[in-house]
C-alpha cells in the first residue's frame, strides 16, 4: 500500500469541504493525454459524490517527454494567484493541444486576468519553485507517471474510469465513516 | 535468483553506452551509482520509469550520483530510445554476450531472456548500498533510490564532519 507522504497543506489546490469524508488527490501533467482523458471523469466523479468528495491536484509535469507541461502548470498558478486556479486548470486539460504562449494569453484574458503579467511570470520562472516542489513530493509518495490518484492518502492502482474509481470511493466511504 | 544485496562488492563490467564507446563501474568509483536493470527499450512501462528519472536527475545530482540504465538491448537501439525519449543519462548495453551482466547481478531472467526491474545504489567504495527487484510489469519508481541516496549522504556528512574534527584537533 503506498501512501501520500506529503500531506495537503494550505499550498495545495482544494475543491470542496476539508471535512469531506473522502479526498481524491491527483498528480497530473496538462499535457499528458491520460490526464486529459481523465479530466471529465474526475469531474463525474465529483458530480456523482458531491460534497463527500474533496478534489486536490497537483503538479507533476514531464517536462522532457511535454514540452508545454512545465509552462501550463506555471500558467496555473499564475491563474491561482489570482484565486482562477480551477477556472485555468480545465481550461487548460479542455484545450491541451494547442498548449503554448498564445493559448495562455488567450485564456488569461478570457478569465480577466493580466496577460502582460502572465507573461513575465513565466519569464522570470516566478512560480517554478512551487511545480517544483509539488513534482518532488510526488516522487517521495511513489508517483511514477501520470495521472496518479491518491484516495484518502493511498494511491489508487485500479483503472482510470468512472465506474473503476467511484466503486473505489464508495468503498472508501463505507470504510472510512 | 535472488538479486544482489547489501554489503557485496558490485560486480565490474565494461559495456557500450555508445555504438563506439564502452563506460566502466570501476570508472565511476568515488561517488554514489544507480544501476537501473530494466527489460526492453520502448516497451510502455520501463519508458515511464525511464522517462520519470530523466525527470529527476536534477534530485540525483545532489547526491554526487550517477544514474545508468542497463537493458539487452544493442547500442543502436538504446541510441534512437534515448533521442526519442530525451534521456539525459547513458544507456548500457548487455548485448554480449547477452544478459552476462544482468546474471552477475542476479538480475537476468533466462525464460524471457531480458533483465529484470531490478535497482541497485552502489556506494562510492563500489559496495552494493541498497537493491531492490520490482514485479516486471511494475515501475518501481524512484522513491527507494532517493531514500539510499540520501542515507548514503547523510553517512558521508558524518564522516566528513569527523575528518574535520580530526583536522582541527591537529
Amino acid at each position: 500500500m503506498t501512501k501520500l507522504k506529503t500531506p495537503i497543506t494550505q499550498r495545495d489546490h482544494v475543491q470542496g469541504a476539508e471535512d469531506a469524508p473522502l479526498t481524491l488527490l491527483e498528480y497530473g501533467d496538462f499535457e499528458c493525454p491520460h490526464c486529459g482523458r481523465a479530466h471529465p471523469i474526475v469531474k463525474a466523479l465529483q458530480e456523482r459524490f458531491g460534497e463527500q468528495l474533496r478534489f486536490v491536484y497537483r503538479h507533476f509535469p514531464l517536462a522532457q517527454i511535454h514540452p508545454h507541461a512545465q509552462s501550463a502548470a506555471e500558467t496555473s498558478e499564475f491563474a491561482g494567484a489570482h484565486k482562477r486556479f480551477w477556472e485555468m486548470h480545465d481550461l487548460l486539460f479542455e484545450n491541451q493541444d494547442q498548449l503554448g504562449l498564445p493559448l495562455y494569453q488567450e485564456l488569461a484574458e478570457t478569465l480577466g486576468l493580466p496577460a502582460e503579467q502572465l507573461i513575465d511570470a513565466l519569464e522570470t520562472g516566478k512560480f517554478t519553485p512551487k511545480v517544483q516542489s509539488d513534482f518532488s513530493s510526488g516522487v517521495r509518495s511513489r508517483v511514477n507517471g501520470t495521472p496518479t490518484f491518491f484516495i484518502n492518502g493511498v494511491r489508487y492502482d485500479g483503472p482510470v474510469d468512472v465506474i473503476s474509481m467511484a466503486e473505489a470511493l464508495a468503498f472508501e466511504l463505507e470504510n472510512a465513516a | 535468483m535472488a538479486i544482489l544485496g547489501r554489503g557485496i562488492e558490485a560486480p565490474d563490467f565494461n559495456l557500450h553506452v555508445t555504438p563506439d564507446q564502452t563506460l566502466s563501474l570501476s570508472e565511476l568509483r568515488g561517488r554514489p551509482v544507480v544501476l537501473a536493470f530494466y527489460p526492453a527499450d520502448w516497451s510502455p512501462v520501463c519508458g515511464d520509469q525511464m522517462a520519470l528519472y530523466n525527470e529527476i536527475l536534477p534530485e540525483f545530482q545532489n547526491h554526487q550520483a550517477e544514474i545508468i540504465g542497463i537493458s539487452v538491448d544493442g547500442a543502436w537501439c538504446h541510441a534512437a530510445y534515448a533521442r526519442q525519449n530525451k534521456l539525459h543519462f547513458p544507456l548500457l548495453s548487455d548485448f554480449e554476450p547477452k544478459g552476462e551482466v544482468a546474471r552477475k547481478y542476479g538480475a537476468y531472467r533466462q525464460k524471457e531472456g531480458v533483465c529484470e526491474r531490478a535497482l541497485f545504489v552502489i556506494d562510492e567504495e563500489g559496495k552494493i548500498f541498497w537493491s531492490y527487484c520490482s514485479p516486471i510489469a511494475v515501475n518501481p519508481g524512484a522513491d527507494g533510490i532517493l531514500e539510499a541516496l540520501e542515507e548514503l549522504s547523510a553517512k558521508k556528512g558524518k564522516r566528513d564532519d569527523q575528518v574535520k574534527d580530526a583536522d582541527n584537533a591537529a
